[in-house]
């Protein structure tokens, strides 16, 4: 009996998502990324396209952050320097930087202004070729005035800020649209949350090119699944045409893994079987990026560049065509 | 799925004899529909109907058992291809292959003592695959990896009379045989029927093996697990993805058993990798090389996670728990009994060395936020539970040490119980340094 190939027929497709600008396009990134536009499953290029692999960015900080101490040995000799940390990160092979404006925060001692915030992007961009994703200290009120400014000082960049919520939008997206920039949408694991930010940042008038999705990562072990489901569905919705299910998702890998005791603790702290703490890190980030990958992750944030690594390597075999 | 219990009805004697254990045919149909009954529970069926029935009612993928005893692997009988549209069923059993020429007795005990523990779970590695080079080597092998583990075995040879051999030596451990082909199904069936072990069948793609499995089903063999051949991680994805689909979707026959993957990564922790997607997708057993430590920790959770059900939250018994020797001095925490929370807590509380009380509160298996925000934890419903429990007998002394992101529910709790609380840290992470300050750990 022959085989007949089950192909599911899909009408829509994930919105593809342009990060970066390059000087023909009014920026100066050396290249730009390409998010989404999958018209498949996750992998199943026997049924659909994948036009663009799934974008690694590294995660860094504007100060020295507060990582385990594993991570001295990789970034201790640039994480006092943030230009020099992101061209680190660079050379280390990340498609995207992402910054995290941790120094905003108000609840810390010399908490940096806006200004200050967007000096530490205008340098990173003026010393760097990759696009830009830069999120905030995640205070609502602060969030909002260092996103401003940050847009501001990269007006024409093409960079993404984040992150918006359902009760804290509004200004974001406005910095958004003034500085032409991409938007990441929060919602907490949370299919409906998800789809009611999408169409509240549309309403507003943020052009769907613009609209990137974070469903909130759940590390390895730790509720990763919950979000796995969470993509999974909203990759289906986006297959079967609902358009506010339908933008390219980011997955924070790499700070939900180190949460984890598994990923941090030495090994004299470490539960049976566990072995030494930096292979065991390593993999845990590795094994959360790649599992999101399985559920539709457009973008993963990576902390560890030996994680980054293993994962980039394993994409390769993963984006080898399957068309029968 | 099926048939409805009405469709089913239709085919039954409806004599409402009641020897099915129901009062009526209808009640009885109704649970054949829903899986709570089989159809061998009804006497009075006809030849006709059963057949009619069980061909509808049967399970898409069927269920296939390996291993004896504690060790019995349970592959198939999955229902959806998305975990939330109900819940995979019967985690991938994570097999080690050893080959025939190394020290097989020192490997395979290295791979029997593995075991991982974590949040309350112990994890372990389910079988070892012998790979056989050559038939006398081959039996050996299997002799001492028997002798060694009992744990599931997975024999590995394509040569008939070497499996043979060796299927010998462990005919009472049900192992699952590896693997029948174009030119030895025959004698491969005989093989796996005389033991009733489960037996591979290994296509060169996917239409090939359909021709195999309808072969090996007109032989009479029906314990059967799929290999599509395919080595490279996208292809094999996209066959485990068909296999699965159309067995689901199409109810198509040769598909309709659980399907095996092997790793071809160097790299252990690329192997890793490689095993999770089919882990994911659709995989029910996956055969591995490595034994890294690190590998397998993560690939293990992984799989823990993916096979959680997600309709219900899993939960610790609600209650007070000791933590290390506790005296009537010791400090008493409260979380909550989503079995997470719980573990997670319970784990730096350990860590900090100082005997300590945790309770396990019951907020039907809801997290601290999630069960504040719902008001199963919070002073009203905590209040009067601490006033009557029975942790007043167990320590001397009324203070209560709660989540730092429930800090608002204090005042409440204080009310209602006549117990002073300690607002604690909002992650488990700060309870180290909370106890070491607070309470001079």
């Amino acid at each position: 009996m022959p085989v007949e190939i089950l192909k599911e027929k899909y009408t829509g497709k994930v919105q593809e998502v342009v990060l970066g600008a390059t000087k023909e396009e009014g920026g100066t990134r050396a290249y730009t990324v390409k998010l989404g536009g999958s018209s498949t499953l996750p992998f199943l290029q026997f049924e659909g396209e994948i036009p663009n692999r799934p974008v690694i960015a590294y995660e860094m900080w504007d100060i020295k952050p507060d990582w385990p101490d594993c991570f001295e040995e990789v970034y201790g000799d640039v994480w006092n320097d943030p230009v020099a940390w992101a061209k680190k990160i660079e050379e280390l092979g990340a498609d995207v930087i992402y910054l995290k404006l941790k120094g905003a925060d108000p609840e810390l001692e010399n908490s940096k202004t806006p200004d200050e915030c967007a000096k530490v992007v205008k340098a990173i961009l003026e010393n760097t070729g990759a696009p830009l994703m830069v999120e905030g200290p995640g205070n609502p009120d602060k969030d909002n005035d260092v996103l401003q400014a940050v847009g501001e000082a990269a007006a024409g960049e093409n960079i993404a800020l984040g992150v918006a919520e359902k009760d804290n939008y509004r200004s974001i997206a406005a910095a958004c649209m003034m500085g032409k920039h991409c938007i990441v949408g929060r919602s907490p694991v949370d299919i409906n949350i998800l789809k009611q930010l999408n169409i509240m940042l549309t309403e507003m008038g943020v052009s769907p090119e613009k609209i990137i999705n974070d469903p909130l990562t759940g590390g390895l072990g730790y509720g990763i699944e919950y979000s796995y489901s969470i993509m999974e569905r909203a990759r289906w919705g986006a297959l079967i045409g609902d358009k506010m299910m339908a933008f390219p998702v980011v997955c924070l890998a790499g700070p939900e893994a180190w949460r984890a005791k598994e990923a941090y603790a030495p090994i004299e702290d470490a539960g049976p079987g566990w072995g030494e703490q930096k292979p065991r890190g390593i993999m845990w980030e590795a094994m959360t990026a790649a599992a999101l990958l399985q559920a539709g992750g457009d973008l993963v944030l990576m902390r560890h560049p030996e994680a980054a690594k293993l994962v980039k390597k394993h994409l390769e075999g993963l984006m080898v065509s399957n068309a029968y | 799925m099926g048939l409805t219990g009405l469709a089913i009805f239709r085919l039954l004697p409806k004599t409402n004899c009641g020897e099915c254990g129901v009062p009526t045919c209808m009640a009885f149909a109704m649970n054949l529909a829903s899986g709570k009954a089989t159809l061998s529970d009804c006497p009075h069926v006809s030849d006709a109907a059963k057949e009619a029935l069980e061909s509808a009612t049967a399970p898409p993928i069927k269920l296939v058992k390996a291993g004896t005893g504690d060790n019995v692997l349970e592959m198939g009988d999955e229902q959806v291809l998305f975990r939330h549209d109900k819940t995979f069923y019967h985690p991938t059993g994570i097999f080690i292959e050893v080959a025939d020429t190394d020290d097989v007795a020192a490997k395979v005990a290295e791979i029997d003592a593995l075991k991982f523990e974590r949040v309350g779970q112990t994890y372990v590695v389910d079988g070892v695959a012998i790979k056989g080079s050559a038939a006398d080597s081959f039996k050996k092998a299997v002799e001492a990896a028997a002798a060694k583990t009992n744990k599931v075995l997975l024999l590995m040879s394509e040569d008939p009379a070497a499996m043979e051999a060796a299927a010998a030596v462990v005919a009472d451990r049900k192992p699952i045989l590896y693997a029948a082909n174009a030119d030895n199904c025959e004698k491969m069936v005989e093989i796996a029927k005389k033991i009733n072990a489960p037996l591979v069948v290994k296509g060169k793609n996917l239409e090939d093996l359909v021709a195999l499995v309808e072969k090996v089903v007109g032989l009479g063999y029906k314990e059967l697990i799929l290999d599509s051949g395919e080595r490279e991680t996208s292809k094999v994805l996209a066959d485990l993805t068909q296999i699965r689909r159309q067995a689901i979707k199409k109810r198509f026959r040769p598909f309709g058993y659980p399907a095996i993957a092997f790793t071809t990564e160097e790299d252990p922790y690329l192997e890793a990798l490689q095993a999770q997607v089919y882990v994911s997708k659709f995989a029910s057993v996956v055969v591995m090389k490595h034994t890294d430590l690190a590998s397998l920790l993560t690939l293990f959770s992984w799989r823990n996670n993916i096979y959680t059900d997600p309709q219900k939250p899993i939960a610790v018994q609600p209650g007070v728990y000791a933590i290390g020797a506790v005296t009537p001095d010791s400090p008493v925490y409260i979380t909550t009994n989503f079995s997470l929370t719980y573990y997670t807590v319970a784990t730096e509380v350990e860590a900090t060395r100082l005997p300590s009380y945790l309770i396990a509160f019951d907020t039907d298996g809801l997290s601290v936020m999630t069960a504040w925000a719902g008001g199963k934890f919070i002073g009203e419903t905590i209040g009067p539970w601490l006033k009557d429990s029975d942790i007043n007998q167990k320590v001397n002394h009324k203070k209560l040490i709660i989540p730092g992101g429930v800090a608002a529910i204090k005042g409440k709790i204080e009310e209602l119980s006549g117990w002073e609380v300690i607002v604690g840290p909002r992650e488990a992470s700060g309870i180290g340094s909370f106890a070491k300050l607070r309470l001079g750990a």
